[in-house]
């Protein structure tokens, strides 16, 4: 194809958004509207999953090694613990340590304790996918000299499912709400060819390659998805920069906190963006197929 | 230029609109293709840009094989003939010089050319003066007059009209017909489904009955035959 030719189909994609000014409005509203509950979804959907990874993240084991122990034996129980492939780090801390910890956290009257420190020396363990941490708690369990193993033992489990859960049921919903999405464009840029199907068919009569009549329509729905894309996106950043603003002092502290304004937000922007130029060109080029058989 | 061998065409719906239909068509030739209606004109004529292809036997468009010819090569058959419809096929919302161009843009002719072969058929067809109007704003005969330079402007060797006076009162198909003949001077063969008695019996040419998908009649400067 020459680039006069491509520079004429730029041209008349153009052209064709303004002379069917009311389809494209109708088009460009449909994929607005829907993108900005994609975009929304998006929003919910990658907080909510960066949440439970911080979450994940904070599971950790507390290992008792068991008093009386002797220095090589701690040694080797260390060792044992980083043997376990599942295991991603092991941090070592002394039953000194632990009450100066202790002492920090609930104050002086603890320092009684030095005469005869009553704790246990410790291992903190973090395994490498914190949803096995039950599973590697017994093995860990399992090696010589070890008092005990604490996790927050089915309350962790009860977390995981619920946030399994939450992320498949968002997964589904932003596939559904795109699926839709497609469905709608589609459909309205069939309308659009519908009224120029004569144009079409006079193109092919007079020589025109499938090609040549099939990429205006493609740019003008690449078109439609640009434009329908640009105020959910600018929405989607203003939503989310309130909320922000909103929800991050209040969480300052906690465990978990939300994405930051950026790069976030420009990756979801980039990704509405993608999906509105994907929809758009998708669209035109499943209805403009059966208008091409002339 | 055009030879049609045992052209046999059933469609999906069973019925068979051409049945081992022969005939051969000599460069520069000028051919009316009459017939009843549902006799298979619209067909055979269809069957030329390759709307229809044949259901079984063998037919050549200026060496192009009809019957085998790739979807991806209809545009190459398109591009060595002109067409004409009863209906114009004008697009409204270009002007009159824009749809002629239209024509050569779309086989991507650089624009000085297509320029110059523009305002030269405009001339021809004597409308360069209304190069600038739509279609909405001309008269059926200078609607049809566009769409004769459209047809040549891209110098076909074959021009296929399907009853290009249908629409036009008697005094502008005269006006038409002359126009065709003139481009048919110039060594361009010319294939005409019409029911124009008048037209058929005045300018005397090759006349092709069609009944029952078949030829019945085959005549050189033969009269139209039917009561119209």
């Amino acid at each position: 194809m020459k680039a006069r030719t491509l520079l004429r189909h730029f041209r008349e994609s153009l052209k064709s958004l303004g002379r069917n000014g009311w389809m494209t409005f109708a088009s460009v509203s449909a994929v607005t509207v829907t993108l900005l509950l994609v975009g929304v979804f998006v929003l919910i959907m990658m907080n909510l999953n960066k949440v439970a990874e911080d979450l994940e993240n904070d599971v950790e084991m507390k290992v008792f090694v068991a008093l009386e122990t002797d220095d090589v034996s701690k040694k080797s129980i260390e060792k044992s613990i980083n043997d376990l492939p599942e295991v991603e780090s092991a941090v070592y801390s002394t039953k000194e340590q632990e009450l100066a910890d202790l002492v920090l956290d609930f104050g002086n009257e603890l320092s009684l304790f030095e005469q005869s420190n009553p704790l246990f020396d410790v291992f903190y363990v973090k395994a490498s996918n914190p949803q096995e941490t039950g599973k590697v708690a017994t093995e860990i369990a399992k090696i010589e000299n070890i008092e005990k193993v604490e996790y927050g033992k089915g309350k962790i489990e009860k977390l995981f499912n619920f946030l399994n859960a939450g992320r498949n049921v968002g997964l589904i919903l932003i596939l559904a709400l795109l699926f839709t999405a497609m469905f709608l464009i589609s459909n309205t840029i069939r309308i659009t060819i519908v009224a120029r199907r004569r144009e079409i068919e006079i193109m092919k009569l007079v020589g025109a390659t499938n090609w040549f009549v099939r990429v205006p329509f493609i740019l003008e729905g690449m078109w439609l998805g640009l434009l329908g894309s640009i105020i959910p996106i600018g929405l989607v950043a203003a939503l989310y920069y309130n909320t922000l603003q909103f929800v991050q002092p209040k969480l300052s502290g906690e465990l978990f906190q939300l994405l930051g304004f950026t790069p976030f937000i420009y990756q979801v922007g980039g990704l509405i963006l993608l999906m509105g130029v994907f929809i758009g060109v998708w669209g035109s080029f499943m209805s403009i197929r059966k208008f091409l058989r002339v | 230029m055009i030879q049609m061998k045992n052209v046999y065409k059933k469609y999906p719906n069973g019925i068979v609109a051409l049945n081992g239909l022969n005939v051969e068509i000599d460069q520069g030739e000028f051919v009316y293709v009459v017939g009843p209606s549902g006799a298979g004109k619209s067909t055979f004529i269809k069957m030329m840009y390759r709307e229809e292809r044949p259901t079984s036997g063998h037919m050549f468009v200026d060496g192009i094989d009809i019957a085998t010819l790739k979807n991806k090569r209809v545009p190459m058959l398109r591009r060595q003939m002109g067409v004409v419809f009863q209906d114009f096929k004008l697009l409204p919302r270009l002007n009159v010089y824009e749809n002629v161009a239209f024509a050569l843009e779309v086989i991507e002719e650089s624009p000085s050319r297509i320029r110059e072969r523009v305002l030269d058929v405009l001339d021809m067809v004597g409308l360069k003066h209304k190069a600038r109007m739509f279609p909405t704003e001309l008269s059926g005969g200078e609607a049809q007059r566009i769409s004769i330079a459209r047809s040549i402007v891209n110098k076909p060797k074959v021009v296929i009209a399907d009853e290009p006076t249908g629409n036009l009162d008697p005094e502008t198909s005269w006006d038409i017909m002359n126009l065709f003949e003139q481009i048919n001077a110039t060594g361009t063969t010319i294939l005409m489904a019409t029911h124009n008695k008048e037209i058929v019996n005045t300018m005397r040419h090759r006349v092709i009955a069609i009944e029952g998908g078949l030829i019945v009649r085959d005549v050189d400067g033969g009269d139209y035959g039917y009561e119209s």
